[in-house]
């Protein structure tokens, strides 16, 4: 309560010093322009690309679409091969997410309120997980999904995947759910609620914004992730986008607006979720690093 | 609230409620800590049984087969020791994956680090258009590697959009080889690595910024000291455990590095053209050449360096922040 008491009036004064200089140098401007032009110019160059025909881009490869066609688009739109690999993708980043954050809340709220022995010892198994991305671990990883005769099907790449995603996921709600002040639950706990009924209750609404973060980032991951599905998914038919969009460039080699158009397009869904999400994954990470 | 209250509910929570009161009488704390272990086990037995089983199984696995000449199939029988790690610690082949990745590793941080903290600086200022200039930034790291890997892969190429750039603008004898000619190509890389990177590293610093408290920068002004001296004197130091936990994620990522040369020079161009790492280099002599024995073995190299490495840096430079930064709440 005093801290926002006394902060109020700070606020004000630093707006009001700050409104003079709102606008900023244009050598910011400048800056951020360059830097956001060099950040942008690739994704341009394949977006347009795919407007283009090959005859237009073997004449001047760094020109601009001129006419402008659309048949790439369409014929890519229009084929069941992407929109088969787009179905795979969601199905498989929706199952990841959902596994992600039921799980990792669940771990979450143990390790961020319960005091018991091992806890120390749990906390530092997922933070060690860190550690060890999926590459280490693929070849064995391979086997054991082999072993389970999982290969072949999207469970195969959905399972690995949840668990590589838990470490991430605990670091960042640990401090969401310990930040719930105890006198909440001791309010609940006097009004009759149990500690699970606490955590369907209490925990879950109030550490939304942590939970849309980690599930943000556990859905980007697997819509983009490659190495896994090299390794699970032989089969044409259970390709994820990452895989068909490669299988489809060496196949199309010599077709490069045709590539570039199904580049694109199977772009756009990470980049419409990320804008839709932004200060959520922002926002995380701040909670995630600040120290 | 209180028209939820069952009468024997107020004696659940009692137990439930964590050492509240440490009078309470023996036999009831017995039943407390039977359902303590039942909820712990409820809620964090899930996650525990497929971190092991898809984490840490696997990665024990490796080195068990690390140990045999296996092809994958049926069971490993054929033991040969320390053999596997003999054959990768000779080949120089593997001697020439480490040397990129250590390049990899040193560039990331000496190119990203530098130009992410200068342009977190000028973004952190209060300038228009903001929050949209941080959703542009990111988007290179928001898309997958493949596509990355595509783009730039057609971008570079002989025939590619960079030639015909500098032929444009009559930059003509500019233009190179940058995929293959061993000596541009991994710079062609660590190109790529910053452009799809550098993003992440701007926004955790502006992150790390804005949780540095205004009043520092009130103060500082008041006394008169001039911006560069409060970048220099305040802002700098206090980004310091956000520069240090980037610079961990980027070590960690540049020794696992394997999508983007896998996809731009494909698993048998890149040691040519000098991009192979220690990746690349474990899926082409294990799970491709089918030595599923030898593959794993590298994996277990891979995962020891990163561990040491993990170690050692945890060890002398992140002790001081992973109070605050992985253990949080406490502050």
């Amino acid at each position: 309560m005093t801290a926002t008491i006394t902060k109020a009036p700070l606020k004000r004064g630093n707006r009001s010093a700050t409104d003079r200089q709102q606008w900023g140098s244009p050598a910011t401007y400048f800056i951020a322009f360059v830097f956001i032009a060099l950040c942008l110019g690739p994704v341009i160059y394949i977006i347009l690309g795919g407007f283009r025909d090959n005859s237009q881009i073997t004449m001047d490869p760094a020109g601009l679409p001129g006419p402008w066609r659309l048949d790439n688009y369409q014929e890519v739109l229009a084929s069941s091969t992407f929109w088969r690999q787009v179905g795979n993708s969601a199905i498989a980043g929706i199952a990841t997410t959902l596994g992600v954050v039921i799980l990792g809340l669940m771990a979450s709220y143990i390790l961020a309120r319960y005091r018991f022995n091992g806890r120390g010892a749990m906390y530092s198994l997922f933070a060690a997980g860190l550690m060890f991305p999926m590459t280490v671990a693929i070849t064995p990883l391979y086997i054991v999904i082999k072993d389970l005769g999982l290969m072949n099907s999207l469970t195969g790449v959905i399972l690995p995947q949840i668990a590589f995603g838990l470490p991430v996921t605990v670091i960042i709600l640990v401090p969401f759910l310990k930040a719930i002040p105890d006198e909440i639950e001791e309010a609940a706990a006097i009004d009759g609620t149990s500690r699970l009924g606490f955590f369907f209750r209490m925990v879950v609404p109030l550490s939304l914004p942590g939970v849309v973060t980690t599930g943000i980032l556990a859905f980007v991951a697997s819509w983009n992730s490659y190495l896994l599905p090299l390794f699970i998914l032989g089969d044409q038919d259970m390709y994820t986008l990452p895989l068909g969009v490669q299988a489809f460039a060496s196949q199309y080699s010599v077709d490069t607006a045709k590539v570039l158009a199904f580049t694109s397009l199977s772009m756009i869904p990470a980049l419409i979720f990320f804008t839709l999400f932004e200060r959520r994954i922002v926002g995380g990470l701040t909670g995630a690093v600040k120290g | 609230m209180s028209d939820q209250q069952p009468p024997q509910g107020t004696v659940t929570a009692g137990d439930g409620a964590r050492a509240a009161s440490p009078a309470a009488p023996r036999p009831r704390r017995r039943k407390t800590d039977w359902r303590k272990r039942l909820e712990i086990t409820l809620l964090a037995g899930p996650a525990i049984v497929v971190f092991i089983g898809f984490v840490i199984y696997p990665v024990i696995l490796a080195g068990y087969y690390g140990f045999f000449r296996w092809k994958g199939y049926g069971p490993a029988t054929d033991f040969v020791g320390f053999d596997n790690y003999m054959i990768i610690l000779g080949d120089s082949a593997f001697h020439d994956v480490l040397r990129h990745n250590g390049f990899i590793l040193v560039m990331s941080l000496v190119i990203q680090g530098p130009i992410a903290i200068v342009l977190a600086l000028l973004l952190n200022q209060k300038i228009r258009g903001r929050s949209l200039i941080r959703v542009l930034i990111f988007v290179p790291y928001i898309i997958s590697e493949v596509i990355v890997g595509i783009g730039w892969g057609l971008m570079l190429q002989t025939s590619g959009s960079v030639n015909g750039l500098l032929e444009n603008i009559g930059l003509g004898q500019f233009q190179a080889d940058w995929l293959s000619d061993p000596k541009i190509a991994i710079w062609s890389l660590m190109v790529i690595i910053s452009w799809k990177y550098i993003g992440f590293a701007v926004i955790l610093f502006l992150a790390g910024l804005q949780s540095i408290p205004d009043e520092l920068f009130e103060a500082a002004a008041i006394d008169g000291a001039s911006y560069w001296q409060i970048q220099r004197s305040i802002t700098l130091p206090l980004l310091g455990p956000t520069v240090r936990i980037w610079a961990f994620l980027s070590i960690i990522g540049s020794l696992q590095l394997f999508d983007l040369v896998f996809i731009i020079w494909g698993q048998y161009v890149a040691s040519t053209a000098g991009t192979s790492t220690m990746a690349t280099y474990m899926v082409a002599n294990g799970r491709t050449s089918g030595n599923f024995g030898y593959g794993s073995a590298v994996a277990v190299v891979m995962f020891l360096i990163s561990l040491a490495i993990a170690l050692v840096y945890q060890r002398f430079i992140l002790r001081r922040d992973t109070e605050g930064a992985l253990t949080e709440g406490k502050k």
